[in-house]
């Protein structure tokens, strides 16, 4: 009982994380319909930043916990806004693999870029978080995974209200089922587009620093592997589709934490991508997905 | 109002309209008939910037707006409901008609554009919350023009709405277009393939044929006009 207790934890903890990324992924693919590959650098980018600000903080602070993940959500959402307006921007209307391909090397480059800047050695995360463990009835919680799922729980309220209850939220919505539409009530779909990719890309950031917490050694490719799994979390949950998203990483997380703690754990990347392609099988547009009707 | 002069615009090699030129002047209800793939709804689109002209200009209120986004189009004070409707089918009609003012700052404004339209279409009111993509034909029709009409329009371009709408419905909706241009002063430009009705409550009529204005005048003489009896008006 305990040790599912704290493969549930874990399993949380990561499938938190994964939310974080996917958000992102299947709120661009709302708006514009492609995968914006060079998410899971901005990923990256924000454990970068949080590494950086967390280096200048006082160590083992709940304020510096909170003043890094500023930092890093605030560096994202601008390197996203960046992203979006200089490279994607320009390409818009074209056909959808240009922007895919483009996606793609935007991805590389961030990824090569960091190599350059950073070095390619692994660092060590500081310990920005008070390192606490609490036990108990052999229940080994750490702060680290505490703070993981609160802090990912909260982003994911604030986000909920931001898409449902605010204005531009609802434009988002708008834009997401028909952009036209959304113009023709007035609705400049450049500002809702920015809006989407800073708010997609805050979350990635938060979810590079809450993961460099966890696994606390960043280099400038560790965004791809969980970068890939969040994606896949996003297709599973349904593509372009915000709860589904959060309920495919939870999924996913949970998972592959469970097959890591048992036998097959060597295998654990296999089966959870089984896992995806059975659900998929049954339900081709995803857990929450469904097929959008074609626009006019 | 509107000044449409020799618009051209293709879609890719196909080109959907050769040299369209029409005028709507303040406060008039003016019609635009025409058999399917006439080019009736690429003109609207093209005025209100969906669609760019290869050639041609639209002057809205005095200003060329040939280039301009279609936001900004829409700030000027011009409002379209599109073909199909074009409702935000997974918001709740609440949403719809909040996005529909989107533009406005003035809180009082807003909730005075939204009792106009629940005064005439009372059924928005009460499906306030209800998801819009769950209302009947009819219904989605209304919300589409009250969702235009809470943007505090000037002018306002309707794209058959009487398609796909049962059929009681369809003279209360006229009605109402009647009644949002003399209570507002909006003026408008409505296409129809019920040319009948469309010739009814217009005073000045196109009739458009393979992106050419074929025929045009004064509503009450085309309804007479033996050309247009046998092609659009059912003998
Ligand atoms: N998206 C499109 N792509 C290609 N051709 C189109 C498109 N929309 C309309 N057309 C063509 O343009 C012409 C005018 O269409 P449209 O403006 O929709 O006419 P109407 O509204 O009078 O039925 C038609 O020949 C139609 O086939
Ligand atoms: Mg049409």
């Amino acid at each position: 009982m305990t040790e599912f207790l704290q493969q549930l934890l874990n399993g949380l903890s990561l499938g938190a994380i994964y939310a974080l990324i996917a958000l992102g992924y299947t709120m661009v693919y709302g708006v514009l319909r492609f995968i914006n590959f060079a998410h899971s650098d901005v990923f990256m980018v924000g454990a970068f930043i949080g590494y950086f600000a967390g280096q200048r903080l006082p160590h083992d602070s709940v304020l510096s916990g909170f003043a890094t993940l500023a930092a890093a959500m605030a560096g994202c959402a601008v390197l996203g806004i960046l992203i979006e307006r200089v490279v994607y921007r320009p390409l818009r209307g074209g056909p959808t693999l240009n922007v895919l391909i483009t996606a793609i090397g935007m991805s590389l480059f961030l990824e090569y870029t960091g190599q350059l800047v950073f070095g390619a050695t692994p660092r060590p995360f500081p310990s920005i978080i008070p390192a606490r463990i609490i036990s108990i009835h052999g229940l080994v919680i750490s702060m680290n995974q505490v703070i993981v799922i609160v802090v990912a729980a909260l982003l994911m309220v604030a986000l909920e209200l931001a898409v449902y209850r605010t204005k531009i939220g609802t434009a988002m919505r708008a834009v997401a089922l028909n952009p036209k539409a959304a113009q023709l009530v007035g609705i400049n779909i450049d500002v809702v587009i920015s809006f989407t990719f800073g708010l997609g890309s805050a979350l990635a950031g938060a979810g590079g620093v809450l993961y460099a917490l966890n696994y606390p050694s960043i280099d400038p490719l560790m965004g791809v592997v969980p970068g890939l799994k969040a994606f896949v979390a996003a297709v599973l949950g349904g593509v372009g589709n915000i709860p589904g998203a959060a309920l495919g990483a939870l999924i996913l997380g949970m998972t592959e934490t469970f097959i890591d703690g048992s036998r097959w754990s060597t295998y654990k990347d296999a089966i959870a991508f089984a896992v995806l392609i059975g659900i998929l099988l049954f339900r081709p547009a995803g857990l929450l997905g469904r097929y959008a009707t074609e626009k006019v | 109002m509107l000044e449409v002069s020799n618009l051209f615009v293709s879609y890719g090699a196909i080109a959907a309209l050769r040299g369209i030129s029409l005028r709507v002047e303040k406060g008039a209800i003016v019609t635009l008939i025409g058999g399917n793939g006439a080019g009736k709804t690429t003109t609207l689109r093209t005025v209100s910037g969906l669609h760019r002209p290869l050639g041609g200009t639209v002057r809205f209120l005095g200003e060329d707006i040939t280039h301009v986004p279609v936001h900004k189009i829409v700030a000027r004070g011009l409002g379209h409901v599109p073909e199909g409707r074009m409702i935000f089918s997974n918001l709740t009609v609440d949403e719809n008609l909040a996005m529909g003012a989107y533009l406005l700052k003035d809180k009082a404004a807003i909730a005075r554009n939204r009792d106009y339209v629940f005064g005439i279409f009372p059924r928005l009111k009460e499906r306030l919350r209800q998801t819009a993509g769950t209302l009947s034909g009819g219904e989605q029709q209304m919300l589409a023009i009250g969702r235009a009409l809470m943007g505090d329009p000037k002018f306002l371009m309707l794209d058959e709405p009487s398609l796909g709408i049962a059929p009681r419905l369809i003279s209360t909706i006229f009605e109402k277009i009647i009644e949002i241009n003399r209570d507002r002063g909006i003026a408008i430009l409505l296409v129809e393939q019920n040319a009948n009705l469309a010739l009814e409550i217009s005073s000045y009529a196109y009739v458009m044929e393979t992106g050419h204005v074929t025929v045009e005048g004064r509503s009450e003489e085309l309804r007479d006009n033996p050309q247009l009896k046998a092609a659009y008006l059912g003998g």
